[in-house]
């Protein structure tokens, strides 16, 4: 019998899966145009390979970054770019950065790619080469490029968790994969463990998700893939975060400012497995995922096999349009998607859930009360945290307690600010305080910075003073030998000149001129 | 569509502050009802003083400040300080005892800190122990409980004369309560038999309330259920009442069995006086008590100490609002150093070690 152990706190949230669950997987028709951010994940952005006018192949490279942590991005389908310009990103702040865009053709023309149905003979070096070229990054949210995140270096690793407890209300693109798909995963997890060298894997899939949980035992009933320990986990939010799901399957934690890692652990989203599988079996880059469309504005909620840099807003035509009560449209899920202000942002690796909420669906911003000091956030925090602390020292703007409480571990999840009942938000403050510890941060490795500069300069400059001052000595030094010699030699010459009186003064000038000039010692 | 912009969580459960206060409130109605019941006419006047002065209070003080009246009164808050206020008091008191309490809690016990949430001490407890020690007669002059409509129990015209006008209880229809005769007779040399056959002590009667003492405190059963309710609706926590009262029980199990003639049993502390109230409702006090489990196993377990302490060999025959007050004072300590272990960190709040000894 396999032991489950618990994290702290934790919500049961009211699910409403069904709705998108019940429907059958469809695939997307491929949109008139696709637009591809040049910006991925935080940080540096992948630049273009292609130019305006250019044809592009579905699967072909149109951008690439300049390392590891910056995986290439493939046309998922074939056109002609049309455009390379400031789009807004889907982010909370809504910025603009450069994207690609490509008006497709119709024609889904494939670019040449090669597989590796016999990767059992390849290299984990060669697998993870593999995997970063087909530009795979997590699917479950965060876009962490997985060639990086299955090489732990020196770590050692003895279990790959594979992720599948959906936890977040409305999200059913893993549930959705696990049922037509579930070969796709269990091939790609063997990919993964190849990677890592490990021989233990772990699936994760909340007992919330019955069909799911079916299709994978079905397989395994058949004998096959029994190196994979299909684990059903309490349906309890949030276990499907990567800290509690390790802590949950194997009672270990993450140590803070460690990886997953350093507990002797890898976990990938059930997603990313199939898209290793895709990449590595099939030789098909990451070009498309599974999308849910769902809440009380969509006409037909559901799952859609669609392909990355679809705009939101031709998915939601696909799924029949919005219904007359939508109200707010949101990237991801209620508890922690950010909500957007417009459906022409596209699609990109991450985006798992389009929930479009209807009247009511939702509560806006409430009037907040006073805390009473219930503690209520404290029991639901997952961390164990004490956010009712964190957010006195939040409003007080006292940096030092707020860090002193660990406001750099809060996981965002929002379990605190959905059960407060003076309806704080809590979340937010701690996102403000978190960013501001940040640039504090900033600020202080600068300050830092400029001060070594200051010392190095004060430094150079008194050394500099001092080598003057020496070479001053020196010269001077040096001056007092020649001069008494100069003078002998005057002398001499002067004798010399009364012997010869035709002697050239030119030659004694030039002798006379370039003795100081030599003498100083170089430095 | 017009979007709205806002940040995650989209979603929020249904609890409010409101409907937390009108929980504690609708559970101490039944302990509330009783007294009234066996106190009369006194009982119900000095109930609704109290109760309004404390809105109207919390009313002015909210004007003076510049706060929205009607939003902050309706939040429950003040209307829960009175109703305590008015629970802890000896059910003749004269009207103005009440005004004065109400007073001493809204004003002086929460708005001068700056109102909800922002008290250090529980207001129901500091106006307590304020009117104990500025009215000592009034505040421990108790009535004995008569059945309603009974030739003991005093008229709507006898009761508004009680009440208002200052008259005087008819000899007979007060007594001492049953913990203030222990300590008054065991101060003149006669123990713990003696004294409790004096006063009429008896077992079922004290749990069912039938006793003198404060309007809302003398049914130890009814205030329980009341609190157990709560527990169940999750509205407070076991911790701080189950450490109470167990170390109010423990104590005095362990000295009773060392003298049964100078201290009195587990039973007789649980059922008598501010106990129960005080384990259930006052120290559960969100605003005054530590958030962190283990630190309000820790102000339980010295709520329930000081009581016994203060009751035992203190000037006082109760001690439950100075435990509580003295507890509050101690609360910012016990949650500056009690702090659950965060994921990923020791005890101590420092890092798990990474493998290897990194760090």
């Amino acid at each position: 019998m396999f032991t489950l152990h618990r994290f702290h706190g934790g919500l049961h949230l009211d699910a409403h899966k069904e709705d998108s669950s019940f429907a059958p997987l469809a695939t997307a028709p491929v949109p008139p145009r696709l637009i591809f951010p040049l910006q991925q994940r935080g940080g540096q952005n992948a630049q273009s390979v292609v130019r305006i006018g250019d044809h592009v192949h579905k699967g072909q490279v149109i951008a690439r970054g300049d390392g590891p942590m910056n995986p290439p991005i493939h046309a998922s389908s074939s056109g002609v770019v049309s455009a390379i310009e400031p789009r807004p990103l889907p982010h909370p702040s809504g910025l603009a950065d450069l994207a690609i865009v490509i008006d497709t053709d119709g024609e889904d023309l494939a670019f040449e790619t090669e597989a590796h149905p016999d990767y059992q003979r390849l290299a984990p070096d060669e697998l993870r080469r593999i995997i970063f070229e087909a530009g795979i990054v997590g699917l479950g949210g965060a876009a962490f490029p997985t060639a990086v995140k299955t090489d732990p270096g020196h770590r050692a690793i003895d279990t790959l968790i594979l992720n599948g407890a959906e936890c977040e209300p409305y999200i059913t693109c893993d549930d959705s994969l696990l049922r037509h798909f579930p070969r796709e995963v269990l091939e790609g997890a063997r990919i993964l463990m190849r990677v890592l060298g490990v021989e233990r894997c772990l699936l994760g899939i909340e007992d919330d998700m019955p069909e799911a949980i079916r299709a994978l035992r079905e397989i395994q009933e058949t004998g096959e893939y029994q190196d994979i320990d299909v684990i059903t986990v309490p349906a309890l939010y949030p276990s499907g975060g990567e800290k509690q799901l390790i802590r949950i399957l194997t009672g270990r934690e993450v140590p803070t400012r460690g990886i997953p890692a350093d507990a002797g652990v890898v976990c990938q989203n059930v997603g990313t497995a199939a898209a290793v599988y895709r990449a590595v079996v099939r030789g098909e880059p990451l070009i498309e995922r599974i999308v849910t469309v769902t809440g009380k504005g969509i006409r037909n909620p559901g799952n859609w096999l669609t392909r990355i840099g679809t705009p939101i807003a031709d998915l939601v035509r696909y799924s029949g349009g919005y219904s007359g009560a939508a109200e707010r449209l949101i990237l991801g899920g209620p508890m922690m998607g950010i909500s957007l202000s417009s459906d022409a942002l596209p699609l990109v690796k991450a985006a798992n859930c389009v929930l479009v909420t209807g009247r009511g669906e939702t509560t806006g911003p409430k009037q907040a009360l006073p805390c009473i000091r219930c503690g209520a956030c404290a029991e639901v925090c997952p961390v164990n945290l004490l956010p009712q602390q964190l957010y006195w020292y939040s409003r007080a703007d006292n940096l030092r307690r707020v860090e002193e409480y660990h406001v750099t571990d809060c996981i965002e999840c929002g379990c605190c600010d959905y059960v407060c009942p003076s309806h704080i938000p809590l979340v937010q403050y701690f996102r403000a305080a978190k960013s501001e510890l940040v640039a504090k941060q900033r600020d202080r490795v600068k300050a830092d910075r400029a001060r070594e500069r200051f010392e190095a300069r004060q430094i150079r400059k008194e050394r500099e003073k001092q080598e003057r001052a020496e070479a001053a000595q020196r010269k001077k030094a040096a001056l007092a030998k020649p001069d008494a010699s100069e003078i002998q030699d005057a002398i001499a010459r002067a004798k010399a000149r009364k012997r010869l009186p035709d002697a050239t003064p030119v030659t004694d000038g030039t002798s006379h001129e370039s003795a100081p000039h030599q003498e100083p010692p170089r430095n | 569509m017009s979007l709205s912009l806002s940040s995650a969580p989209f979603t929020r459960s249904d609890s409010q502050v409101q409907g937390i206060m009108a929980a504690v409130v609708l559970a101490l109605v039944p302990a509330t009802v009783f007294g009234v019941v066996i106190f009369g006419w006194p009982a119900f006047f000095l109930w609704t003083v109290t109760v309004l002065s404390a809105l109207v209070f919390e009313a002015a003080c909210l004007t003076l400040a510049g706060k929205p009246v009607k939003a902050v009164l309706l939040d429950g808050s003040a209307l829960l300080s009175g109703w305590l206020v008015a629970m802890t008091l000896p059910p003749w008191a004269p009207w103005w005892i009440g005004v004065v309490g109400a007073g001493i809690a809204i004003v002086v016990g929460k708005q001068v800190f700056g109102g909800l949430g922002q008290n250090p001490f529980n207001p129901a407890m500091l106006a307590r122990v304020a009117l104990l020690v500025a009215f000592p007669l009034e505040m421990t002059t108790w009535a004995l409980p008569s059945l309603p409509f009974s030739s003991s129990a005093p008229g709507l015209s006898d009761g508004l004369a009680i009440t208002f006008a200052g008259a005087s209880a008819v000899d007979g229809m007060t007594g001492p309560t049953l913990i203030g005769n222990w300590k008054t007779e065991l101060s003149q040399g006669r123990g713990l038999s003696e004294s409790l056959v004096s006063g009429h002590y008896n077992v079922v009667a004290s749990l069912l309330g039938w006793k003198a003492g404060s309007l809302g405190e003398t049914s130890s059963l009814l205030v329980a259920l009341g609190g157990l309710w709560l527990l169940k609706k999750k509205i407070i926590g076991w911790h701080i009442p189950v450490s109470l009262l167990a170390t109010v029980a423990v104590l005095a199990s362990v000295f009773a069995l060392i003298d049964g003639e100078r201290y009195a049993g587990p039973v007789f502390h649980l059922t008598s006086g501010a106990v129960m109230l005080a384990a259930f409702f006052i120290a559960t006090d969100y605003v005054t008590s530590p958030s962190s489990p283990a630190g309000q196993l820790i102000f339980g377990a010295g709520c329930g100490l000081f009581i016994f302490v203060i009751r035992t060999w203190g000037a006082y025959p109760e001690g439950a609002g100075f435990s509580v007050l003295l507890m509050n004072a101690l609360t910012p300590v016990i949650d500056h150093y009690v702090r659950p272990r965060v994921y990923g960190r020791d005890l101590k709040g420092r890092p798990l070690d990474l493998p290897g000894g990194r760090r």
